[in-house]
């Protein structure tokens, strides 16, 4: 029994948000169609392109800390069950509780229950991942309790009835006058003259906001890093909902995966100028809090800290595909990628989305659950330049597509092709009849499925009158 | 079997084929570079705060480039602190190393730069936070565990600082006595932070070396922002959306 | 010199004028070119559609075919790119294969590689009286890293007025069965590749890979939009006589 238990395996069906409700292609082509989301997600990733980019050129050194963080991972996933143990020790010993979920069915109903035990109603919710991931929202309502999002992106995602579609900004799909739209529709007391001006829309949020958190006594948060020989937690933000969820309650629950750790205090150093700059451009992030257990008279006197499976160690056992772990959630793979700038992130059908989540999704729910994803990329390389911590994401994407379940004609048609080009013979006579066959794709005509979805748009050359063996052979 | 030992013998079932551990390349930039205060005004100032530099070789006296508080957005700029009167130049460096008549010129300097960011008002204090900071008008209320109300309805706040870095721009409060409670710096709508030179290091790793992971620590870059609008920087969002910087030294 | 072409399957069946112009460049400047009978396909497509087992035998293939060569090119980034990062590693467990793949893919180049850096040459002495412009294409830029080899050629060729593409680094949306599997999303992007390519007002478009090449001139033929699309090597093959 404990041989079983102990395998790694993947993240359970049926909960949370990993896979999504059609394939990538199909879910693609209603995005591409939507001219609004289009130009939305253009000037969107354009935008933090440039600036990140500047950002990043003013760092002389910038290769070297993407080297020194993609080791950082490396290390950290070749020592994972004692830094996780030293984690729980040093947490403990600050005064925090540590609990560890073999999945998301068990971190929802830890959550659920601490949540229970203070007798809140209501959490308020600092922007996580690992929370979206294992559908805790849905998980707390079921029990009666309402969470609140509090970041902005989320907030306007929440209020209207949507999806989050990009890792760092969940509203990247929407723009000013959209958001303005949602909240004239959907806040509770908002200013009827509200214009789409953002400082104007950045500070309805925060008068929407102010009295819920100061009047909820429970918070929950993720984690960007912890730090397993301090035992110190680190969440990165911007707005301040991050300080006021993390300072304000009397109690924070923090979940996290249990791939988020980092060996020492002195190797933030690295994290602290890769995120920034590569996630939204800027030197640095308007705020970052760190805490370390629970600290007397200051911030919630009791923290806990959820250490979330959920597939994660599924991916470790690929050592191929366990480099997606060594993610940081910046998201510059997203904001380079042109597939991408132009579907979004629904595409994806996960609350991963874009390069990291074409090779991050399938590897938590077993590839076949996502089979589409490893496909959804043209395999351009613009996402490993951009990572910070170096994850090659299109190799990874190329070994994930020899895992995925293939169709039975493509794969008939992929072996004869094979042995077709290893019979120099054969490989001629397809030459040759490669030239009639081009005949029937020329405009006009297409080619038959599912090959017709090229000559659609596009024409196949004029077919030559000798291959260029037949010239050599002849000149 | 506990979650602990199935995740934990997961996780080793998993590296049971291997997997490396690589040496760390440590050869970014990493030891004490020379700090260029002028280029931390300029990195503060371009995510809008607002910069007072109480600077003795210049006679306190810098040029206004932009500031004031007042009306619905934060302003960026650098303001000038009021010319002391009576007050030798180098008096001002402060810091803690001159001397008494230093510190108290210090303070007098810091006084009159708070003076020019709130005429009058109630600012929460840490406990340990030099109350001769506070000019005339401005009433300290020292926080001794005041309520979250007591604290949102206040001003401003006043705090010292753990440490800044030159090249992010930021600043880093580690909640000692002339910093207090993370709650105090994060409900009002001003943030005055009293900042020495000798605070100041070049680059995030010197930052990292010097603070104590154990306290609650809040880096701080600019006022309260958000880049969820189309993704362009957006200040003024939860937390103070004015943060006023009094550079001594 | 001695060069043996790799001709890659696409060029061999498709785009011989640039396998041709790859061979009568390399005369022109004074080597000797061979052509190896036996070879036929890197595989490459077999790999990143994720058929490594199918692509087993033509890795073997290609090894056996170039290993007696010490230079060896091709007019493609993308099947030098998989012979450089990819053919060792379908040999996987078979160390001696994934050795023999390395020596091989060692030995390999891209044909602006080849000309730049192993023969030293950055004016070839072409003439091509043209306003033309260079799209990248992502396994020459990303994988292989041939920076602005291409470039260099191109700036030396009499009578070519090169102009820059906006966006160039931008990915066409080819990406071999990307292309039929995700054909919505890949039109996409080649829409705005092609916007790109009108923008700059050229008549020619051209790139070191005849697949991106065959999907860019593809759309801009579809569109009848009369802009051409040349492979670099007939560019750089073209003289005034």
């Amino acid at each position: 029994m404990s041989t079983f238990l102990g395998m790694p395996v993947h993240a359970p069906r049926g909960v949370g948000h990993l896979r999504g409700d059609e394939s990538f292609p199909a879910a693609a082509r209603t995005a591409l169609g939507d001219s609004q989301l289009r130009r939305n997600l253009q000037h969107a990733t354009t935008t933090i392109r440039g600036k990140s980019g500047r950002v990043i050129a003013e760092l002389p050194d910038w290769q070297e800390l993407r080297s020194a963080g993609s080791a950082l991972k490396a290390s950290t996933m070749a020592r994972l069950p004692e830094l996780l143990e030293q984690l729980e020790e040093k947490v403990t010993a600050a005064g925090g509780v540590v609990h560890w979920a073999a999945d998301a069915n068990e971190a929802n109903q830890i959550v659920t229950d601490l949540v229970r035990a203070t007798g809140s109603q209501r959490v308020i919710k600092v922007k996580s991942m690992a929370t979206q991931e294992i559908g805790l929202n849905e998980a707390l309502e079921a029990a009666g309790i309402t969470p609140v999002e509090t970041d902005l992106a989320e907030l306007i995602v929440q209020l209207g009835n949507d999806k989050p579609s990009h890792i760092l900004v969940p509203a990247i799909h929407r723009n000013r006058s959209e958001i303005r739209e949602i909240f004239l529709r959907a806040m509770p007391g908002v200013d009827p003259k509200l214009t789409d001006d953002p400082p104007v829309l950045a500070g309805a949020a925060r008068r929407y906001l102010r009295e819920t958190f100061m009047s909820t006594t429970v918070a929950v948060s993720g984690a960007n890093f912890a730090i397993a020989d301090t035992g110190t937690l680190a969440v990165v933000e911007s707005e301040g909902n991050g300080r006021m969820c993390l300072t304000l309650p009397e109690t924070l629950i923090t979940v996290m995966g249990i791939e988020k750790l980092v060996p020492t205090w002195q190797d933030l150093e690295v994290f602290l100028q890769l995120l920034p700059r590569a996630s939204t451009g800027e030197r640095m992030n308007p705020y970052t809090s760190m805490w370390t257990g629970v600290t007397p008279g200051d911030g919630p006197q009791n923290f806990h800290l959820v250490l979330l499976d959920n597939g994660r160690t599924a991916v470790l056992a690929d050592e191929v595909g366990r480099q997606a772990l060594h993610c940081i959630r910046c998201s510059a793979c997203l904001n380079v990628c042109p597939v991408y700038e132009r579907t979004g992130g629904h595409a994806y059908g996960s609350v991963y989305p874009g390069p990291i989540g074409a090779i991050l999704s399938p590897q938590l729910t077993g590839v076949e659950d996502n089979a589409s994803l490893p496909y959804a990329s043209s395999l351009c390389g613009a996402c490993f330049d951009a990572c910070p911590v170096k994850i090659d994401i299109p190799s990874i994407l190329v070994h994930l597509r020899n895992q995925a379940p293939h169709p039975r004609t493509e794969a008939a048609v992929m072996a004869a092709a094979a042995y077709t080009m290893d019979h120099p013979r054969l490989y001629r006579s397809a030459q040759r009849a490669a030239k009639l066959s081009r005949i029937a794709g020329r405009r006009g005509r297409g080619l038959p499925p599912p090959l017709n979805g090229w000559s659609a748009s596009r024409d196949l050359p004029a077919p030559p009158k000798e291959t260029f063996r037949d010239w050599w052979r002849n000149r | 079997m506990s979650s602990k030992n199935i995740i934990l013998d997961r996780i080793r079932a998993a590296l049971a084929s291997g997997a490396e551990s690589p040496e760390i390349p440590r050869d970014y930039r990493r030891g004490p570079a020379e700090v260029d205060l002028d280029l931390l005004v300029e990195r503060l100032v371009d995510y809008k705060a607002v910069v007072h530099r109480l600077n003795p070789e210049k006679s306190g006296i810098e040029p206004v480039i932009g500031g004031g508080v007042e009306g619905s957005g934060p302003q960026a700029g650098v303001a000038d602190a009021r010319p002391l009167d009576g007050v030798e130049a180098e008096g001002a460096a402060g810091g803690g190393s001159g001397g008494e008549r230093a510190a108290s010129a210090g303070a007098a300097a810091v006084r009159a730069a708070i003076a020019d960011i709130l005429g009058a008002g109630t600012v929460v204090v840490p406990p340990g936070l030099p109350l001769e900071w506070l000019p005339d008008g401005v009433v300290g209320l020292v926080d001794d565990g005041l309520s979250a109300e007591r604290i949102a309805a206040a001003d401003g706040v006043v705090t010292a600082a753990a440490v800044a870095v030159v090249e992010t721009g930021t600043i880093v409060l580690d909640a000692s006595p002339d910093q207090g409670r993370r709650i105090i710096s994060l409900l009002p709508d001003l943030h005055i932070c009293v900042l020495r030179a000798d605070q100041v290091v070049a680059s995030v790793p010197e930052a990292v070396a010097r603070l104590d992971p154990t306290r609650p620590l809040t880096w701080i870059s600019g006022p309260s922002a958000t880049s969820d609008i189309e993704l362009n920087r957006v200040e003024g969002v939860h937390g103070p959306r004015n943060l006023h910087v009094i550079l001594t030294g | 010199m001695r060069i043996a072409l790799f001709v890659t399957c696409l060029a061999d069946t498709m785009f011989p004028a640039a396998a041709k112009a790859t061979v009568l460049l390399l005369e022109r400047l004074g080597h000797e070119v061979v052509f190896p009978q036996e070879q036929t396909c890197c595989g490459q497509m077999h790999i990143n559609t994720g058929y490594q087992k199918d692509a087993l035998p033509l890795v073997k293939r290609h090894v056996r075919t170039f290993e007696p060569y010490d230079v060896v090119v091709a007019p493609s980034g993308s099947c030098v790119g998989s012979v450089r990062h990819q053919h060792a590693m379908v040999a996987g467990s078979d160390a001696g294969l994934a050795a023999r793949a390395s020596a091989v893919a060692a030995r390999t180049y891209e044909l602006s590689e080849l000309l730049v850096d192993v023969l030293g040459v950055e004016d070839v002495g072409a003439y091509y009286p043209h306003r033309v412009t260079y799209h990248p294409t992502c396994h020459s830029l990303r994988v292989l890293r041939v920076g602005d080899k291409p470039e260099r050629l191109l700036r030396n060729v009499r009578g070519l007025d090169l102009v820059e593409l906006p966006a160039a680094e931008q990915c066409c949306g080819f990406g071999g069965t990307f292309s039929v599997k995700n054909a919505d999303t890949s039109t996409a992007m080649l829409a705005d590749k092609m916007r790109h390519v009108l923008d700059t007002g050229a008549d020619v478009c051209t790139a070191g890979d005849a697949s991106c090449l065959m999907h860019i001139g593809g759309g801009l033929s579809r569109l009848q939009t009369g802009v051409r699309t040349v492979h670099l090597a007939e560019i750089l093959a073209s003289t005034e006589a």
